[in-house]
């Protein structure tokens, strides 16, 4: 079975609630079937109205989704076939687990028998077999949170929305459950489209994310490239840590650039600018920068360390470096020996590649 | 572990001795902030209530005045005339009677137990005077006749017990007739029935209108945005903070015939002018009145249910594939219901008591339970068959308390 590439499309996009202000702008996205989608961003950038969009509760302003190739603009939401996982999980407090998850069934009039399997079936998947009797209320938070993934997937709908499912449970039960999310998307191969702000959590979860601000997609990439190659200074702040460097293009050649700071100079990977005098933000994440390296590194400079906050597995240094105080370094809890002291002097050097010259903030 | 082994606390005291003192302060505490409203209570409702209770029931009048004469009575069997000391002793009590000028009342008292009675007693109050000793049973029988029918001592005997549930049965139509049978009143006089059937017609339809017409309104007011559904909010209680009086009576301004609606309905030409239709002092107006008074109360449980009402159920479930209809009907509705039930309980418990729009709207056929028991406390001045009457009504609401509660259950009822 040959994929579509874009099973979900939106193709230019506008939406505005009060005519004044565009939430969403001129957005343009293809989802592959089967594919896990994350649309990340901060609260207020558009992500949750899309998803909005998608299951038919907005309409656009303007623009068109296609599902399936077909413009779904004019069908109402419930003739779209699109599961839904709610961020307060939305269960029917006045149905059992087994009535909440055959309500879809029910509607679509599937027979009783077909409905005993597939809600047994589905239940099971969440491994919550034996719960049907149970009442929404009597269920922890993370067993209503599966119940509410389980009546989205039990219809077998094409595509299935997950609006910050896992917001309101505790950290441990997060992680375990994006695990099992994941899993379940991975083994039955249904579309979905997940809103969230947390990165950790896109992170650990998508095929591909896209990044939202301001009503618009900033990056949409996998997450190792998000990580490792954010093309604008909102994506590299927004995604994992990061070090930064506002300063001016002083030469630029063969794939690398060189930056003038208020001090000094660095070398770094132009990716956003083009030609010399121009702004720019240079991106370093901490962990690509070396305490006394030993291969010879295209950027080598003395820095001051002015706090260091262990951390078990690693410990955070802050130092003073070029002008900028706020320099983090991650250094692995190693036997190593390095000299880690409250106001040494140490050498730190990062090859150029890994200093992105991005967009200025 | 047995549960039998006391647990200790720390100092060896019991722990639920150690308790109990710990928590007696605040419970004492407790109490005396109560106090006030429980004593509020006990002497605004609780001793009314029984006072009406046992109003309801007392006639010890005819028993306080003929105290010999039911001393006497105990040992008649009621089947034939009385023996000779039953007329003695009713001649001694009668002349005390007489002389203390409260002959009248007893006389009153009696023929409602019997017609007639109140002439022979007249006749004898006359002629007793000049009675001789011993013999009373001969010379009270030669002052009427009557005397000697066994119907009129039995008529007395009914009246002998200090307590009575005549008044009860007077409020449903019926007595008990002279040989002690409960029967009911001629068909010609039973108004009470009629009176009952309609309040209980009037509250249920009122709770109806008041129902679809505040569903509406309450969903709207819980899903619109603030600005909208503040506005919408004062609407709903405008005519709350209006007096009672005030709205009833521009009811009748509307109302009449020669009013605004009467004057709208010539004007579009629904109606002719000299066929104006009666909508007032009748059933229609207290429909029309009691609805418009009483809506506030169910706008609100409903509200304050619907408001608890996440949006996202309703999404969820169309998101499911249910059609909004559908949606409405088995998500919606359902978590509705505790806000129905207060709503629709209030609404009857108010609409089955209520006095005032009745009397002033309501006409001859719109009158209700409430206005006979006011007109019994006010014109008849019959307080005991009033108390009764208001009693009746009383457990009337309870007894619908009661089956609302099998129904749909006390717990699940929000009054917001």
């Amino acid at each position: 079975m040959s994929k579509k590439e874009d099973f979900v499309k939106f193709d230019k996009v506008d939406k505005s609630y009060d005519g004044k202000v565009l939430v969403v702008k001129d957005l343009n996205l293809d989802i592959e079937e089967g594919e896990f989608v994350t649309m990340l961003g901060p609260s207020g950038s558009g992500k949750t109205t899309c998803l909005m969009m998608l299951a038919g509760f907005e309409t656009p302003t303007n623009g068109e989704i296609y599902l399936d190739k077909n413009p779904i603009s004019n069908i109402p939401p419930h003739k779209r076939g699109i599961g839904m996982v709610f961020q307060n999980y939305a269960l029917f407090p006045h149905m059992t687990v087994f009535e909440n998850l055959a309500f879809p069934l029910r509607v679509r009039k599937i027979s009783k028998d077909d409905i005993d399997k597939k809600v047994e079936k589905a239940l099971s998947m969440v491994s919550l077999s034996g719960f049907g009797n149970r009442m929404p209320g009597q269920l922890s938070g993370g067993q209503q949170q599966r119940v509410a993934v389980a009546r989205a997937l039990v219809f077998d709908p094409a595509v299935v929305l997950m609006d910050e499912p896992l917001g309101a449970l505790d950290k441990n039960l997060r992680e375990s459950m994006q695990y099992e999310i994941k899993h379940i998307h991975e083994s039955i191969g249904v579309t979905v489209v997940y809103v969230t702000h947390d990165q950790g959590e896109a992170l650990t979860m998508s095929n591909r994310i896209a990044v939202f601000n301001d009503g618009k997609v900033q990056q949409l990439s996998s997450p190792d490239k998000l990580y490792e190659e954010p093309v604008n200074s909102f994506v590299a702040e927004f995604i994992g840590e990061n070090n930064t460097f506002a300063g001016e293009i002083s030469d630029i050649s063969n794939g690398s650039c060189k930056v003038k700071l208020d001090k000094g100079e660095i070398i770094a990977n132009p990716i956003s600018v083009k030609s010399i005098g121009e702004k720019t933000t240079v991106s370093i994440r901490p962990e690509r920068a070396l305490i006394n390296p030993k291969e010879k590194m295209d950027n080598n400079q003395k820095g001051k360390i002015e706090e260091v906050i262990y951390h078990g597995d690693h410990t955070r240094v802050r130092l003073n470096l070029l002008g900028n105080s706020e320099f983090i370094l991650k250094v692995p809890n190693s036997s190593q020996n390095l000299d880690i002291k409250l106001g040494n002097e140490i050498n730190i050097g990062w090859n150029s590649h890994d200093a992105r010259a991005l967009d200025p903030k | 572990m047995s549960s039998e082994q006391k647990i200790l606390s720390t100092d060896g005291i019991p722990l639920e001795e150690s308790l109990k003192q710990a928590e007696k302060k605040n419970k004492i505490k407790a109490f005396l902030l109560v106090t006030p409203l429980l004593l509020f209570l006990i002497i605004t409702y609780i001793i009314p209530i029984a006072d009406m209770f046992s109003r309801s029931i007392d006639d010890k009048m005819v028993t306080n005045m003929l105290p010999k004469t039911y001393k006497a009575m105990e040992q008649w069997d009621g089947k034939e005339l009385p023996p000779e000391e039953v007329f003695k002793a009713f001649y001694l009590d009668y002349k005390i009677l007489v002389e203390n000028k409260t002959a009248g009342k007893l006389q009153t008292q009696l023929n409602y137990e019997k017609n007639g009675f109140k002439s022979v007693l007249k006749k004898l109050a006359r002629k007793q005077k000049k009675f001789e000793e011993g013999n009373y049973k001969e010379q009270i029988m030669k002052v009427h006749k009557r005397w000697g029918n066994v119907d009129y001592w039995r008529a007395i005997k009914r009246r002998a017990p200090a307590y009575t549930y005549s008044k009860y049965l007077k409020g449903v139509d019926m007595y008990s007739n002279e040989d002690g049978k409960i029967v009911q009143v001629a068909e010609d006089r039973r108004i009470h029935r009629i009176l009952w059937s309609r309040t209980l017609e009037v509250a249920f339809f009122v709770t109806l209108f008041c129902f679809l017409m505040a569903y509406p309104i309450a969903h709207l007011l819980a899903t619109l945005p603030m600005k909208y559904s503040n506005l919408l909010m004062i609407c709903v209680l405008l005519p709350f903070w209006t007096s009672l009086l005030v709205r009833t009576a521009s009811w009748m301004i509307l109302l009449q015939q020669q009013g605004l609606v009467n004057d709208f309905f010539v004007w579009i030409g629904l109606v002719t002018d000299d066929n104006r239709p009666e909508m007032m002092y009748n059933k229609t107006g207290t429909y029309v009145a009691m609805t418009q008074i009483l809506l506030p109360f169910m706008v609100l449980p409903l509200y304050s249910v619907m408001k608890t009402i996440s949006p996202s159920l309703m999404r969820a479930g169309k998101s499911l594939g249910a059609t909004p209809g559908v949606a409405f009907f088995k998500i919606y509705f359902p978590l509705t219901i505790p806000g129905i039930g207060a709503g629709c309980l209030l609404v009857f418990i108010l609409a089955i008591g209520y006095y005032i729009t009745p009397a002033l709207v309501g006409g001859a056929s719109g009158t209700l339970i409430s206005n006979q028991i006011a007109y019994h406390m006010k014109s008849t001045l019959d307080w005991s068959f009033a108390s009764a009457m208001g009693l009746m009504l009383l457990t009337g609401v309870l007894v619908i308390y009661w089956i609302y509660n099998k129904l749909v259950g006390v717990d699940n009822i929000k009054l917001g």
